[in-house]
């Protein structure tokens, strides 16, 4: 956790110095609040690499600013500030570019992971090299057999002296081909219960052994991979934790995971509290611009689902930084975390739908002049990804009936049995 | 309800907790369920001890906050309205105390606000107007010029408390724009006809107005101020409404989690089932919305902010969905019991349900948001145009 002392530099200071660095040194974002220029799935390859490079320059920056990691510690290359101080970063970069790219996982939950169980050693190796946009991390958590059930991994590691021997394979990892590293688990006993055989490592991605398939999404991005590892060494010096205890850094993780959205660790541009910007946050007005372009600004019944959209947008983002802080301030459990899935998985779901329908016939066939409709189709087809990634919504809704409101936890037939002996399905791949 | 309360906001939203659990347990309303005015006088009077009346009244006129954020601090009270569904005409009597604290003359101030601030009158407002004329913000009552003195024709209605309130705030169409006349409910011409309501305990009316004479002197305000007036008086009835709201789904939630704890079937709690949890789960993070909502749209509404509109319209289209879906569903876990009179549910529906559709629809509040959003939008295109201009400058 990051230091509260009363001898760090005024929230107040720290705005005014940011704000005048962030004016010299970053360049202004293309649109406010704008998603990438072109979604992701449509980008090619080379455009991609060149985004990514660009982010990775703009970590740099920032880095070499003293701006990087606002709350990681300052001995790994942070600033050692508070949540208070990542809040006005993430509003006063709100006009510029940032490096989205290098934010989840590689902030959180990556990096948090390392300075959570990293040896002193690992921590120095690693964080700053993060901080400063040199090494990128992805998660290495699903496998082909399930992701939901995160501890039930099948990717082995044996140990071979001072190293591990890692085979299996891993699946959706998330950016895999154009990143450089990432946590992995990976099952070192088969003979205990499944959460008590497992192990966690840092695993280079261009490395011997590990061949990266890039995997086709149905709207054309290939950003997901799949990992065959074979025979992969990784030194003993790269295991993170404790052998056999991975889960304790497993749940950790999984914790990072599902509360990136309301993590300091994390920047997300945010709009000044109270200026009124965030309100077109989702894309908002954009509604209204094309439903003017449609000719159908006048008509009662879009004017309806546009300000339904707006209601449900702002209600959501309301709600997220509700429930951060009340996990900030310890007022809620980190299992809290699962709630904002929950939202959006059922007001953030409406909004997509709305965002769809207002599009027309023009999302199913469209041209030059009607992209815009054309790439809510698109995204209206990927619209369930959200609700998987990270962990599924129904997830979700299991831990924060269990852990949040206590009820009683579903019966699993794999408690206190031997992994081994655990009932499988048949291998997915 | 905020995450952080002051100590005197506790103290003092635990006064009134503690009170409505003494006053208002579910067998009072049940009492009151024929009553013609929804509450006992000397109640009403020992919560406006409470300060349930003087939280949005200036300090000059005897009124004044806990925490120095006098809608905030109302909100408190409302919530713990909702978690009771209390008795009581909060709203109307607040709002109105507002609008002529701050734009009241000195006589009008004199006139009205001491008895309401010891809860020995009511006052409402008489803004919204019967079908045909029950969109959001449609007004057809007129009032007509004549010397020094306005003639009132038109309807008004639902008005809440408007077959005992004493002080009418009347929003009429005058040749020069929309006017607010602040008259007593005895005024000749006026003829009160109660209404058959949802709420047990809060009463509604439609007050007709033929030929109603008013001096000028009632207005309240200026003219030319009224349409923001207006706006200002939704919002502080919106966010009041919000707050009422999320008490409701509060107490909805809980009463319906121990249930599901208690309630066994197939030799398992109901708590057990992963289809209900599920469910539970999204009723969780739907109140939790819901706080957050009335949260942002009572700090906006108490700032005075511009975006203060856009944030209580969202909370009202919400709320109206998401809310009522919530105790809706709470219904349904109870099973046969949850639709009986005996079961203290439909107390919590029945006040979502009407804070739901008045002061604005969720349909209203979509589309005042969509025309908010469209001025929002021709902002931001100047703004880009702007710009331009500048770099090519
Ligand atoms: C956009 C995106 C990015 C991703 N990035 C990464 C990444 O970088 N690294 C990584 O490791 N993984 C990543 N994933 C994978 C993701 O974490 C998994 O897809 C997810 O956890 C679900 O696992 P699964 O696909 O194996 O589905 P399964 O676990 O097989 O689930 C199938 C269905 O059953 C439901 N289900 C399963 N168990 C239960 C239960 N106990 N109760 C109720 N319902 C249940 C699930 O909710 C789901 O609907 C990503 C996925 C997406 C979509």
């Amino acid at each position: 956790m990051p230091e509260t002392a009363t001898d760090l530099e005024p929230v107040e200071d720290f705005r005014l110095r940011l704000r005048s660095w962030l004016a010299d040194n970053m360049p202004r974002a293309r649109r406010r609040g704008a998603a990438p220029l072109r979604p992701r799935g449509q980008m090619s390859d080379e455009e991609e690499l060149a985004e990514v490079a660009y982010h990775r320059e703009l970590q740099r920056r920032l880095f070499e600013g003293g701006f990087a990691g606002i709350c990681f510690p300052k001995e790994y290359g942070g600033q050692g500030l508070t949540p208070e101080h990542q809040k006005v970063f993430n509003e006063e970069i709100w006009p510029y570019d940032y490096p989205a790219r290098l934010q989840v996982p590689p902030m959180q939950p990556c990096a948090t992971i390392i300075l959570d169980f990293g040896t002193e050693e690992q921590k120095r190796r690693h964080i700053p090299a993060i901080l400063r946009g040199d090494e990128i991390w992805m998660q290495m958590l699903s496998e082909p057999s399930g992701g939901s059930d995160v501890a039930g991994a099948q990717t082995t590691a044996v140990r071979d002296g001072d190293e591990w021997v890692l085979n299996g394979s891993k699946i959706w990892t998330t950016g895999a081909w154009w990143s450089d590293w990432a946590l992995c688990l990976a099952r070192t006993n088969w003979d205990v219960p499944k959460h008590r055989g497992l192990t966690v490592f840092m695993v280079p991605l261009r490395h011997e052994g590990i061949e990266i398939h890039r995997i086709e999404m149905l709207n054309g991005s290939r950003e997901f991979c799949q990992e065959f590892l074979t025979d992969v060494r990784i030194p003993d010096s790269d295991r993170i934790g404790e052998v056999d205890q991975g889960w304790t850094v497993g749940t950790r993780w999984m914790f990072y995971e599902k509360s990136f959205s309301v993590s300091f660790y994390v920047t997300r541009p945010t709009p000044p509290e109270g200026s009124g910007d965030g309100m077109s946050v989702g894309g908002d007005t954009s509604l209204i611009t094309e439903a003017r372009r449609r000719g159908t600004l006048n008509d009662p019944a879009t004017r309806e689902l546009i300000g339904e959209a707006h209601a449900l947008s702002l209600v959501s983002s309301e709600a997220n930084r509700r429930i951060g802080e009340a996990i900030a301030t310890g007022k809620m459990s980190d299992q809290g975390a699962g709630l904002s899935k929950i939202i959006g998985g059922t007001l953030g779901i409406r909004v997509a739908n709305i965002n769809f329908q207002l599009a027309g016939p023009a999302a199913a066939a469209w041209t030059e002049d009607s992209r815009a409709a054309g790439d809510q189709g698109v995204a209206f087809l990927t619209r369930q990804a959200s609700q998987i990634g990270g962990g599924t919504t129904e997830m979700a809704r299991n831990v924060v009936s269990e852990r949040l409101l206590l009820m009683p936890r579903e019966r699993t037939l794999d408690r206190d049995i031997p992994f081994r002996d655990v009932p499988r399905g048949p291998s997915t791949g | 309800m905020e995450l952080e309360l002051t100590e005197d906001q506790e103290f003092f939203a635990d006064t009134t907790r503690k009170f409505l659990e003494d006053k208002a347990t579910p067998t009072d309303l049940r009492q009151l369920r024929g009553d013609p005015i929804g509450y006992a006088p000397q109640y009403w009077r020992a919560g406006a001890e409470l300060g349930w009346t003087s939280l949005l009244v200036s300090e000059e006129d005897g009124g004044g906050s806990i925490s120095g954020r006098g809608l905030a601090d109302l909100a408190l009270v409302a919530h713990q309205f909702g978690r009771h569904a209390a008795p009581g005409p909060l709203l109307a009597t607040n709002v109105v105390a507002a609008a002529v604290s701050r734009r009241g003359t000195p006589e009008q101030r004199a006139e009205v606000i001491p008895g309401l601030l010891a809860g020995e009158t009511v006052a409402t407002w008489c803004w919204a107007e019967p079908p045909p004329r029950d969109r959001l913000g449609e007004v057809g009552l007129s009032a007509t010029p004549d010397g020094q003195n306005y003639v009132l024709n038109g309807r008004k209605g639902p008005v809440e408390a408007g077959a005992h309130a004493q002080h009418l705030l009347v929003v009429a169409r005058a040749p020069e724009g929309l006017v607010q006349l602040l008259l007593p409910a005895s005024s000749p011409g006026i003829t009160v006809i109660p209404a058959q309501g949802l709420d047990l305990t809060r009463r509604f009316a439609e007050i007709r107005f033929d030929d109603v004479v008013v001096p000028r002197s009632a207005l309240l305000g200026d003219p030319s101020a009224t349409e923001a007036d207006i706006e200002r008086q939704l919002q502080l009835a919106n966010v009041i409404q919000l707050a009422e709201m999320v008490g409701a789904m509060e107490k909805a939630f809980e009463i319906t989690v121990e249930w599901a704890f208690n309630r066994y079937s197939f030799g398992r709690p109901l708590a057990s089932y992963q289809e209900l949890k599920h469910r539970f789960a999204d009723m969780k993070a739907w109140l939790e919305a819901g706080h957050a909502a009335a949260d942002a749209a009572t700090r906006a509404v108490q700032d005075e902010t511009d975006w203060a509109g856009e944030y209580t319209s969202a909370g009202k289209a919400y709320m109206g969905v998401y809310g009522i879906e919530l105790v809706q569903d709470c219904v349904q876990m109870h099973g046969g019991i949850g639709v009986t009179f005996d079961h203290d549910m439909h107390l919590y529906l029945r006040r979502v349900v009407v804070d739901s559709l008045l002061f604005g629809t969720v349909s209203d509040h979509r589309q005042r948001l969509a025309t908010m959003l469209e001025r929002r939008e021709a902002v931001e295109t100047n703004e880009s145009h702007e710009d331009k201009e500048a770099t090519n400058a």
